[in-house]
């Protein structure tokens, strides 16, 4: 159905007619899940009936159907228009200097005008605008996440959530070696956090190590279980794969769970060793932090440490991803996601190459694992289920496979309004699922879809979506 | 052995049910060659469907058993049909040929959709439904202390699966659209030129794989009485474990794969550990993936430049 349609009345009755039927399907899917609810709360199971929400859940369906298909039909530019306006919000985007002026002024601004006494808000905000105009936008976000903490100091809610932000940016980081770059669907990333994190919380339990030995341990814990897993699997195909790492986290959260006199089972480990800083602890004995640097004792100078901490890991992460992509390794992922049967051709071989690939993101999911683990204190199976693996993925798919920015910025949008929306646990993750549903349908390369290429011939250009065609081999 | 039998009579039950969600995971990978991950989602969808028209149909006084559960079956595989076509044209059929996980990651979205959506709809807390089929009948006496039984709901699982398998292979060897089905699972774009309609025929191969989806979702239903907006994921896993097994595109091979899941992870339960036997089936489905990626009827895939 085109634009060739003319006249208004047609139109219009072929608005009706699509929301009509999209009326009659919602009818039909809603008709018995949301119309009636089955009731257990007093006695045997009973209906109550919900016509009401039916109702209105249909006429939703049928408005909106009915606006959707009144656009479409009316203006078969508006494809085009909607192009545009993307476009536009992307230019708009890359001109980063006046949308980071505009943005911070308007937060900062609102910010001092609420209240006043935040002066590290306002000094951040300079710093952070200067560092952006002169030195772009990653930088910018760089300044300000490491000055976060002097401005929320008194804000130690903020500090929480600032802290889980930057774990899922470390872990979507991590995985984004896997499915970014070397473009292995990894369906069960979650395990190696439980490796990292059981790690941890075992061998400084049994042997009281501190926090810094047992941090690369249990990096190195994870890696081996990723080499573990990935050496045979990783001559499967794509989904094949994906389903295998799936089995693979499922079977590590059940082992989790029965394998009680190791790891407690459902109950968790509890009173895992916190996080010292280089051997003095956080606490408000003379021995401690605060007695030792002369300062007040505060239980948000741990906050902050851990703080620091987990920036510090994710920045290892990136860093480590950039400088990986130029080496030949790094290039080889690439090249394999590219098109695998052209990497083969040219003498790589491609499981060791994927394997390189499986292991140092396991690696990075294990610190954050044991992170996660001391910043906790507490650790079950439950908080390395499915559902979890997924949200990294989501954080990595939604900010575009292979892009840092994009998935730092996935991370903290999805993190904070998980946050935001905390009241309404069950209609964020059905959002989440139709977001990863949309993204795929509209923007399958992520949100920042474009990419610096690690080799180029004289000079460095961005490209475009339509030139990266990811997984066509 | 009387034990040993027992467990087969009850990993056969199973094993009906695994296979029949197990075929629709085959048939569309064997057309779309992807992998419908909200399956096992719609599975559960079904059975909620069931339950909810099992209710209904109490309420408005039909009582009588037989009655009420063909009526039962009918609704779920309408209704339960209609969400494999809405995820189908929602999620998947925007996404052909784009790169080759994006149906993947779309259907994952999707799963997580289903599931929050029916816990939001229907509450988190686990339903339960007395046992609407009772009786069994005793197979085997040898007079120990263990009498072997078959029960009412067993045969009745067995038998549905039979002759919905029986329907199955008839629709699929000797009607027109069976034919588009094999066509467009041979060569999606010949069978276009041919002039097939293949997203039509698509269409309708996620309504049959979501309709028989629902009668296994129903079977759950009166099988266990015990159902929750979680079942759909390990269910699906181990049901695409079945078509793997099998062979994935290969009908026949799902069956025989659900079956053989079923039995595996009842002698499991029976000889080993009941915790560790989601385990069973998670390892049966990588040790397969990684030693008979074609499984026990599928036709090996050759690699296409």
């Amino acid at each position: 159905m085109s634009a060739t349609r003319t006249g208004n009345a047609s139109v219009l009755s072929h608005a009706l007619k699509d929301a009509l039927i999209a009326a009659i399907v919602a009818f039909g899917l809603f008709m018995l899940l949301l119309g009636f609810l089955t009731d257990d709360s007093r006695g045997p199971l009973r209906l109550l009936s919900r016509p009401v929400l039916l109702a209105t859940t249909v006429g939703i369906v049928f408005v909106g159907r009915f606006l959707i298909s009144l656009l479409y039909y009316n203006a078969a530019a508006l494809r085009y228009y909607l192009g545009e306006l993307w476009t536009a919000i992307c230019n708009f985007a890359r001109e980063f200097k006046i949308a980071l002026l505009v943005v911070l002024l308007l937060i900062g601004g609102g910010w001092i005008f609420f209240s006043p006494k935040d002066w590290p808000l306002i000094l951040i905000t300079v710093a952070t605008i200067l560092i952006g105009v002169r030195f772009g936008f990653s930088a910018a976000l760089l300044v300000f996440a490491a000055l976060f903490p002097v401005a929320f100091y008194n804000n130690p809610y903020f500090l929480g959530i600032a802290i889980i932000i930057l774990t899922y940016v470390m872990l979507g980081w991590g995985l984004n070696i896997v499915v970014g770059l070397a473009g292995l669907l990894d369906l069960g990333y979650v395990a190696f956090y439980a490796v990292g994190a059981y790690s941890y919380a075992i061998i400084a339990q049994a042997y009281g190590w501190s926090f810094w030995v047992c941090l690369p341990l249990a990096g190195l814990f994870a890696a081996f279980f990723g080499i573990l897993l990935g050496f045979p699997v990783l001559r499967l195909r794509g989904d094949y794969l994906a389903i295998v790492t799936l089995a693979f986290g499922e079977i590590v959260r059940i082992v989790l769970l029965n394998w009680v006199s190791f790891t407690n089972g459902p109950n968790g480990i509890g009173s895992i060793p916190r996080a010292s800083f280089f051997g003095i602890p956080f606490n408000a004995t003379d021995e401690g932090f605060a007695a030792k640097f002369g300062l007040e004792f505060d239980p948000t100078h741990r906050t902050v440490f851990l703080f620091y901490v987990i920036l510090a890991l994710a920045l290892i992460t990136n860093w480590v991803t950039i400088r990986l992509r130029k080496l030949p390794v790094g290039r080889a992922w690439e090249a394999l996601r590219e098109d695998e049967i052209a990497v083969r051709s040219l003498g790589i071989n491609p499981t060791n190459t994927k394997l390189t690939a499986f292991a140092i993101g396991a690696m990075f999911g294990g610190f954050a694992g044991a992170f996660f683990a001391t910043r906790q204190g507490f650790i079950s199976p439950d908080s390395f289920t499915f559902p979890e693996s997924a949200l990294i993925l989501a954080i990595v798919v939604l900010g575009g496979m292979g892009s840092q920015i994009g998935v730092a910025i996935a991370a903290t949008v999805m993190t904070a309004s998980f946050e935001l929306f905390r009241e309404f646990e069950q209609f964020r993750l059905v959002i989440f699922g139709f977001a990863m549903v949309g993204i795929m349908v509209w923007r399958p390369r992520g949100l920042v879809s474009t990419r610096e290429p690690t080799a180029y011939l004289k000079e460095r250009k961005t490209i475009s979506v339509e030139h990266v065609a990811e997984g066509r081999g | 052995m009387e034990y040993f039998l027992q467990q087969s009579i009850n990993g056969f039950a199973l094993g009906s049910i695994y296979g029949l969600v197990a075929i629709g995971y085959t048939m569309v990978y064997g057309i779309i060659g992807m992998i419908n991950f909200a399956h096992g989602d719609i599975f559960m969808v079904g059975t909620f469907i069931a339950l909810i028209a099992f209710l209904i149909l109490v309420a408005i006084g039909i009582t009588a058993i037989p009655l009420a559960l063909f009526l039962m079956l009918l609704i779920a595989m309408l209704l339960t049909s209609l969400y494999g076509w809405a995820v189908e044209r929602i999620a998947y059929r925007p996404l052909r040929g784009s790169f080759r996980l994006a149906p993947l990651i779309s259907a994952i979205g999707m799963s997580i959709v289903l599931q929050n959506y029916v816990q939001l709809a229907q509450g988190a807390r686990v339903k339960t439904l007395q046992p609407l089929i009772t009786g069994t009948h005793t197979v085997l006496d040898l007079g120990n202390r263990f009498v072997v039984q078959i029960s009412n709901i067993q045969i009745l699982i067995v038998l549905t699966t039979l002759a919905l398998m029986t329907g199955f292979t008839w629709i699929i060897s000797s009607t027109s659209l069976g034919r588009d089905m094999r066509a467009c699972e041979q060569d999606l774009k010949m069978a276009a030129l041919l002039g097939v309609d293949t997203n039509r025929t698509i269409s309708l191969t996620f309504l049959i794989g979501a309709a028989l989806a629902s009668v296994a979702g129903m079977m759950y239903l009166l099988y266990y009485g015990v159902i929750d907006f979680h079942i759909g994921f390990v269910a699906g896993v181990k049901a695409f474990t079945a078509a793997v097994l099998g062979g994935i595109g290969s009908l026949p091979g799902a069956m025989l794969g659900g079956l053989l899941i079923g039995l595996i992870e009842t002698y499991w339960s029976a000889y080993f550990s009941v915790q560790y036997k989601d385990v069973a089936a998670f390892s049966i489905l990588i040790v397969v993936l990684i030693f008979m990626p074609t499984g026990i009827l599928g036709r090996p895939e050759v690699e296409k430049v």
